[in-house]
């Protein structure tokens, strides 16, 4: 046997045995997940093609796609589905705003810079049930700190009951989710800032940039893969909602969001069926949105799976 | 670990060493009006912190004033909590659901994430967006079903039924985090194992397990944080304070109605379980900030 054609045949030998281990070695986390998510997903679609009968437990008929016709011809789904939409949208803009700006402060060389890192994460730690009920006691009437603020100052909002009013429920729980998830965009959008290169910033400096042209022309335009990610995982996020409604308002007052409706339907009311369509619409709406972010926007998404392969 | 992550964008951000020239020109020569802008981000981060704090230290009329500083500070609310056995029943039962999913995700997503980040393999890139997509996946599309077929089986209202499809959630969470980590352990290591006659698991054990403690322990954090936080699935696959977690104890602490509700005590108990959340962010503060943005920028 000669060497030269022992050599090839041993590497892919190797090969072989190297694609059979990685095989073995993703396969139980690959199971896991095919059985506790795909499964039950399954599941839930079958779920949602029965009528149940609320007395007796077991009693079930094949209805076809009634529930969803139920569903989506119900103001209940709709108003689900907006609400959820306004609070992705006012929740994620405002963190990527505040996000990059937290991330240009984070990036400045000062004393006190290390201390600014840690106060700003802290909130990101918070479990999200009590970041509604710290919330809560902010705006809570005539104890809340932003109530009270704002009716010695004499302006509009003090002597609302803020979680009992369309609107400004909505804008509590926007807030509180603001509050424990800037932190996130902001260190994403970090780690995508301290990749621009300092040359790059010399050159602008050289041509005689301003600081605000600079930013616009240069920071920006690089920072947009880290921005869009960001985005990508807060709205994926955001479109979830449920802690922040069901503490703070049970969904009453505009802000019961898909999740929270699916949810009550299915354990409060004991509509398997109609739970069970419902919560297949919120599954479909997030892939949905998904989709078109990762094929619109996720052009950094699509590049890191090219070099993968 | 800082020689490993010397390229990481992360690292420069944790070692401040290592941080590029540019940041270090200018330093504290910082415009008044950036100031303002540190002090408002301070601010707004710290201040419903403190609230909380406050509202937890009234008690009776005090809860309906807006005192600054409560004139009469009570512990009394914390009292109540550490005295209500549904709250400790609670808390052991988040201690265990997180200790024991954290525990196992890492066991099984560090064999996936070595596969994904070293070893060739077909349809790689699938296999990671497949596991990537189900980070996605709102919680209540599995809750749903989970309900009916946990009551069929019995495993509603258990424990165990609660680990199962938090694992589900923890597992894309740990592989992916993981993947980005051993990627950064340079290839040199393994192949010197590979000269000396090391099979790839061998190599994995020996020589990438060893050197990836540091990045395990960044994706403990992070897996065990979202475990502890996770609401959805905890309030619908459960019942009783025996299988209860935390957060949802404590959106359940409200009492009857709503009217009544003891908003000192929740708060009381919301400071509890927060304290130890703090701490995990003073002392682990480096490891979670790269944890989190692991992956998310090619360095």
């Amino acid at each position: 046997m000669a060497t030269k054609t022992m050599a090839p045949s041993r590497v892919s030998g190797r090969d072989r045995a190297e694609r059979r281990l990685a095989l073995r070695m993703t396969a139980p986390s690959l199971v896991i997940m095919a059985l506790v998510a795909a499964v039950p997903i399954g599941y839930a679609i079958w779920l949602s093609l029965n009528q149940y009968s609320v007395r007796t437990a077991g009693l079930s008929r094949f209805v076809g796609l009634e529930n969803y016709i139920t569903a989506l011809s119900s103001s209940e789904w709709w108003a689900a589905f907006g609400q959820t939409f306004l609070f992705a949208g006012l929740s994620v803009s405002l963190e990527l705003v505040l996000g990059t700006a937290m991330a240009l402060l984070l990036n400045l060389a000062f004393k006190g810079r290390a201390v600014l890192r840690t106060v700003v994460l802290l909130p990101y730690a918070i479990i999200t049930v009590v970041s509604a009920i710290t919330w809560q006691t902010m705006f809570q009437p005539n104890m809340g700190l932003v109530t009270n603020v704002l009716s010695t100052l004499g302006l509009p909002g003090g002597d609302v009951v803020w979680l009992g009013e369309h609107g400004y429920a909505m804008a509590v729980i926007v807030m509180a989710d603001v509050w424990k998830t800037t932190p996130f965009a902001a260190l994403i959008i970090l780690a995508g800032l301290q990749v621009i290169s300092a040359e790059t910033y010399e050159a602008a400096e050289l041509d005689g940039a301003s600081k605000w042209q600079t930013f616009v022309n240069i920071t920006l335009p690089l920072l947009r893969p880290a921005i869009v990610l960001a985005a990508i995982f807060r709205t994926m996020d955001a479109l979830r909602v449920f802690d922040l409604p069901f503490v703070l308002t049970r969904g009453a007052n505009g802000t019961e969001s898909m999740s929270m409706l699916a949810y009550t339907q299915l354990r409060e009311n004991r509509l398997v069926g109609e739970g069970s369509a419902l919560s297949i619409l919120t599954f479909l709406t997030v892939m949905v949105v998904s989709v078109i972010y990762v094929r619109f926007a996720g052009g950094n998404i699509r590049d890191v799976a090219k070099e993968e392969q | 670990m800082s020689t490993l992550t010397a390229e990481r964008p992360t690292a420069a951000l944790a070692t401040r060493s290592k941080a590029p020239k540019r940041r270090l020109r200018g330093e504290s020569k910082l415009h008044p009006l950036v100031w303002v802008f540190v002090v408002a981000v301070m601010a707004f981060s710290l201040i419903p912190f403190y609230w909380l704090v406050n509202t937890s230290l009234k008690k009776g009329a005090s809860l309906s004033n807006g005192e600054l500083f409560p004139s009469q500070p009570t512990l009394e609310n914390y009292l109540v909590v550490f005295q209500n056995p549904e709250f400790l029943l609670a808390l052991r039962n988040s201690v265990i659901i997180a200790v024991v999913t954290t525990t196992v995700a890492l066991v099984f997503a560090s064999f996936a994430a070595y596969a994904l980040a070293r070893l060739k393999m077909r349809r790689k890139a699938m296999i990671l967006t497949l596991i990537l997509s189900v980070t996605t996946f709102p919680a209540i599309a599995i809750a749903a079903p989970m309900f009916s077929i946990w009551r069929e089986i019995g495993l509603y209202d258990t424990l165990l039924g609660l680990i199962i499809p938090k694992l589900t959630f923890a597992l894309p969470l740990a592989i992916y985090t993981l993947t980005s980590f051993f990627k950064e352990i340079p290839r040199e290591l393994e192949e010197s194992a590979y000269m000396d006659g090391a099979t790839p698991f061998v190599a994995f054990r020996k020589v990438i397990l060893p050197l990836a403690v540091p990045g395990l322990a960044t994706t403990a954090i992070l897996v065990f944080i979202s475990v502890w936080n996770e609401f959805l699935l905890a309030v619908t696959l459960t019942t009783s304070p025996e299988s209860r977690p935390v957060p949802v104890a404590i959106a359940f602490f409200s009492g009857t109605s709503e009217f009544d509700q003891p908003l000192g005590t929740i708060s009381a108990a919301s400071v509890i379980i927060t304290v130890p959340l703090v701490i995990l962010v003073l002392v682990c503060q480096k490891r979670i900030v790269s944890g989190m943005t692991a992956g998310a920028v090619k360095g």
